[in-house]
């Protein structure tokens, strides 16, 4: 906390994204999802309208200048051309605008997936518990063993609606996916309901948007889009527990992992880790990335990653454990082993 | 017995008792003891100046950090601390108090009288100033500033995710310089209704006396909400209160309803007075009233009033009810219209009207640009859906920098080649004027307007660094690009200021030909102001025919500090007031309570003993003044305004025997009559 102010970077920092397959980057003007493309088409209004207005109060303006130049030295104003100016301009073209803009902005809500979908009970649920600095993501289901949790990833099928039930564990964060809808705030004490939906398949990248600490700049998460099959899939892959794995060198990861400190903040269903504190490690393996979506998932990323998350994603609350190179390594394979 | 009644005037037209009434002690003991107007609101203006800079630099160290993608030079600690105090800096200041300076030392200039209401109060709000900003700065140079964001949300706030003396130092500091800003609201409001001209009813006011009024009236309503969560703030993080605290039914929301039902008015409180001056340039450098007077003033009335029905915008990612939401849409919209009038107003009087084009109508046609763009994608952040796309994104950075430079700042420069004349008795460089313009023009478009994009492409705001992959290198490149074109226009000012308070061509008492009452006295003008004050009979004194002919007030005694109480409404005389003198005691008061909140942070039984300090300090203030200081010479006593009525002053001033102050409302002189 108390570092000097200037101090340089221990690092330059991530790359990101295209290794991970992001099917470009994050835009709200390409919308990948119903209600982004409903908010980007009122966006384009908005942008036109304003660039119309601009350039007509402009015109205006500069037009009275010119003439004001331009008149010998007519210094008098018509008080009615005045009054004409002042209240078409300054009441009139403004009313105009505002009208119109309340109109189609209603309009937007009126048709986005939260008023079509706000009480229906059979839509997908997804709950999201942000936590300095990643996000918890737990797949709600009717029966408790059809629940899992993972984190930073979030799979959905194309073309459904998702209900994401947004909740915070310590501070205010803000779940915002550019391509796919606004973003909503995390309030602890509170729950708050999000619906996204995608309509293509394909990765795409978001962000804690509100200020939520020392690590706020590298909060992020992919929202990962499947066809409904592949999603399904996914979803009963996820459902598998782990246990101590029979391959030798593997089983020695995994005694790493639990005699190291990581079993105490992180789970590994179905083995003695329980964790609740870091993400849940469960299919580890599968993920496409590390650290809250700041790097690919490879191999030399975890490595670095768990030498010290520090120098990544400074002020993230993973200590360095200090493990030996030996072991880094079987831990490393043990990890990205868990598919 | 006359001669002491009406000011002694010589040839040269020096007043020597008046003067020596008036002056202030020089020496560094004798800085302390000063409460003129003049050099109260000039030590607001130049302190919140330097605070300018200092925020300015803050914003040129993250620009540099965020030039280039995992750029080492500020870390995340640092970058947090900076943009706080960038925040902090920029809003509670620089902004409000240089608006407050500009109106504490012009108000009186401009209604025509000698000082302030309550010039002890005056320079206790200063001290008070001062002294959160240095302490706030001290906090920052060993690294301990606030860290929270200028909005502080708590539960990041709270002593569990905050536990340094951080955030202590936002509670107090934020509480503490809001009583400089209360006092001088306070002290505006006053003075403008109570020390006007004879003659100056409210309709005749000029334009940024409504608006220094409006501004005033806004600080009076929106700062204490700021300070009552603050403080509760400050409870929570001390004492264990639980207000913010969501384990305990405390609500994290709650303080930002309250903040934002300051911080939007806030942002308007800056902006107001910007108005004023906009309404005053384009005025004089169109060389005619502006049009539609009455249509602006109720204009900035109305949105002073519509700035408090809109702070739920800054909350439309918080999940509260649709329904509720839309009403702040409305609102936020509907504030476009009083602005709208106003712009309408001011093109009217463009309107055939021959504008000398110097610096500062060049700075208010900078204005018209920039703030226009920041207006529009302003209502366009009223529409929620759209809000919840771009909130908290770089395009809302672009979005309040466009409405605070081109809406206060790029007004504020041009007030500054506007009234510098009079405070420094010399006109500034036009050529250098020009490039002030030119830079600060492009910089901050080059600057802002990439920022727009930027956010489209989803770069959320306070991230201290981000990747290469991000795609959003370039516009951040070009955006540090020009905040240094934007830094460097600022330079440009400061090297004008020093080169042509030496250089500048002697200004005389209105070089701009302007219709106010400060203009109608020497520049800089003297202690007392006005060696006669003025009396009034239009909106535009000075452009009035026979303006040199019209009738002044005399009787305000010479040997004190006296000034000429006016009624609300019409300004008719009511009776002489008797200001206090330099002395020490604002500055002791000042001290006595900031000794209370900055020791509370430390130890909290410090807050009783700096409680008894400032009884002392204010029993002190209010002893009763001595006898001899109240007695006129013929030995009559002249209470404040308490018990005297027209009627009485006004036969006292027969009594003397002023020719004509009989049938007149008030007692007057003509300009030939001198005593």
């Amino acid at each position: 906390m108390k570092r000097p102010i200037f101090r340089p970077a221990r690092l330059l920092l991530p790359l990101l994204c295209l290794t991970t397959g992001c099917s470009g980057q994050s835009n709200v003007m390409n919308p990948q999802g119903p209600d982004a493309a409903l908010i980007a088409n009122l966006s384009r209004i908005l942008f036109i309208s304003g660039a119309v207005v601009f350039v007509a109060v402009m015109g205006i303006a500069l037009f009275a200048l010119w003439r004001a130049h331009g008149r010998g030295n007519d210094n008098e104003l018509d008080p009615v051309v005045g009054r004409r100016l002042v209240v078409w301009g300054g009441i009139g073209l403004p009313i105009l605008v505002l009208l119109g803009f309340l109109v189609i902005s209603v309009d937007t809500d009126r048709r986005s997936l939260a008023s079509q979908f706000a009480d229906s009970e059979d839509v997908l649920t997804i709950e999201i518990t942000g936590r300095q600095f990643w996000w918890d993501v737990r797949y709600r289901a009717d029966s408790p063993h059809l629940e899992f949790r993972t984190a930073n990833e979030i799979h959905v099928p194309v073309g459904e609606p998702v209900r994401l039930e947004l909740r915070s564990a310590d501070v205010i964060h803000s779940f915002w996916v550019p391509n796919l809808q606004g973003k909503m705030d995390l309030i602890p004490g509170r729950v708050n309901t999000l619906f996204i939906q995608a309509d293509e398949p394909g990765v795409m990248l978001g962000y804690c948007a509100e200020f939520c600490g020392d690590a706020h700049a590298h909060m992020q998460m992919i929202v990962v889009a499947q066809s409904p099959a592949e999603f399904e899939e996914w979803r009963g892959s996820q459902l598998r527990r782990r246990e101590r794995p029979t391959d030798p060198a593997l089983a020695e990861g995994f005694d790493v992992f639990m005699a190291k400190s990581c079993a105490f903040c992180h789970a590994i269903r179905g083995t003695l880790a329980g964790g609740r504190v870091g993400p849940d490690l469960t299919h580890f393996g599968g993920r496409r990335t590390i650290a809250s979506a700041i790097l690919p998932n490879t191999r030399g990323h975890l490595m670095g990653w768990l030498a010290d998350p520090q120098p990544i994603k400074p002020g993230n609350h993973m200590p360095a454990v200090p493990l030996e190179g030996q072991d880094l390594q079987l831990l490393a394979d043990y990890l990205l082993s868990l598919h | 017995m006359t001669s002491t009644l009406v000011p002694e005037t010589d040839s040269e037209g020096k007043a020597d008792p008046l003067e020596r009434t008036w002056s202030s002690p020089g020496g560094f003991l004798g800085w302390f003891t000063h409460v003129n107007h003049k050099s109260i609101g000039r030590r607001f203006i130049i302190t919140s100046f330097i605070f300018l800079l200092l925020g300015g630099v803050e914003a040129l160290l993250m620009r540099s950090q965020l030039a280039v993608p995992g750029a080492g030079i500020l870390d995340q600690e640092a970058y947090r601390q900076f943009f706080t105090m960038h925040g902090i800096t920029m809003m509670f200041f620089f902004a409000v108090p240089i608006m407050e300076g500009i109106g504490i030392y012009f108000i009186p200039l401009m209604i025509g009288t000698r000082d302030m209401a309550f010039p002890r109060l005056n320079a206790f709000g200063y001290y008070v100033y001062l002294i959160a900003g240095v302490v706030l700065y001290a906090s920052f140079f060993l690294g301990l500033a606030p860290h929270g964001g200028w909005f502080n949300y708590p539960p990041l706030a709270n002593r569990e995710f905050s536990p340094g003396i951080n955030i202590d130092i936002y509670a107090t500091m934020i509480t503490f310089i809001e009583i400089s800003a209360l006092v001088a609201a306070v002290e505006l409001i006053v003075t403008i209704f109570k020390l006007r001209a004879p003659g100056m009813s409210l309709h005749r006011m000029p334009v940024f006396v409504w608006s220094i009024l409006v501004m005033s009236f806004m600080i009076v309503f929106a700062m204490p909400p700021l300070m009552v969560s603050s403080v509760m703030m400050a409870v929570d993080r001390t004492v264990g209160g639980h207000f913010f605290n969501p384990d305990m039914m405390g609500d994290v929301v709650l303080w930002q309803h309250i903040f934002w039902f300051f911080g939007h008015p806030e942002v308007y409180i800056i902006f107001v007075p910007a108005l004023g001056f906009v309404s005053m340039i384009v005025a004089t450098f169109c060389r005619r009233p502006l049009f539609g007077q009455t249509a602006v003033i109720v204009a900035l009335v109305a949105t002073g009033f519509i700035s408090f029905g809109l702070w739920v915008h800054h909350m439309f990612a918080t999940g509260l009810p649709r329904l509720g939401l839309s009403f702040f849409t409305a609102a936020s919209m509907l504030i476009a219209i009083p602005t709208g009038v106003q712009f309408f107003c001011w093109i009217a009087t463009f309107w055939g009207s021959r504008p000398v084009f110097r610096t500062p109508f060049l700075f208010i046609l900078g204005f018209f640009f920039v703030f226009l763009i920041g207006g529009i994608t302003g209502v366009q952040l009223g529409s929620v859906p759209f809000n919840t796309q771009v909130h908290d994104t770089f395009f809302v950075v672009a979005h309040m920098h466009y409405v605070l430079i081109g809406g206060a700042l790029f007004p504020l420069f041009g007030a500054f080649y506007y009234w510098f004349p009079k405070i420094g008795g010399r006109m500034l460089s036009e050529r250098l004027g020009r490039w002030n313009v030119g830079l600060m023009f492009v910089g901050m478009n080059v600057t802002f307007w990439p920022q727009h994009h930027l956010g489209l492409m989803g770069m959320p705001r306070r991230i201290w660094t981000y990747g290469e992959g991000m795609g959003w290198a370039g516009l951040n490149l070009l955006s540090t690009i020009g905040a240094f074109i934007l830094a460097a226009g600022v330079m440009v000012f400061i090297v004008n200021v020093f080169w042509s308070l030496r250089n500048g061509a002697p200004a005389g008492a209105n070089p701009w030909g302007a219709d106010t009452l400060e203009w109608a006295t020497d520049s800089p003008p003297p202690a007392y102001n006005f060696q006669h004050l003025p009396t009034v009979s239009g909106p535009h004194p000075l452009w009035e025919d026979g303006w040199a002919d019209r009738p002044k007030v005399v009787g305000l005694r010479p040997t004190h500090r006296e000034v000429l109480v006016t009624d609300l409404m019409d300004a008719e005389p009511q009776s002489r007031m008797i200001l206090p003198g330099p002395t020490y005691i604002p500055f002791l008061a000042a001290a006595a309570v900031a000794t209370g909140f900055i020791g509370v942070m430390f130890v909290k039984l410090i807050f009783v003993f700096a409680l008894l300090l400032t009884y002392l300090a204010l029993v002190a203030w209010n002893w009763p003044r001595m006898a001899h200081q109240l007695e006129s010479e013929d030995g009559r006593e002249h209470r404040l305004a308490r018990g005297q009525g027209d009627g009485g002053m006004n036969r006292e001033l027969e009594g003397e025997g002023q020719p004509g102050s009989g049938d007149r409302p008030w007692p007057t002189q003509g300009p030939g009559g001198g005593a």
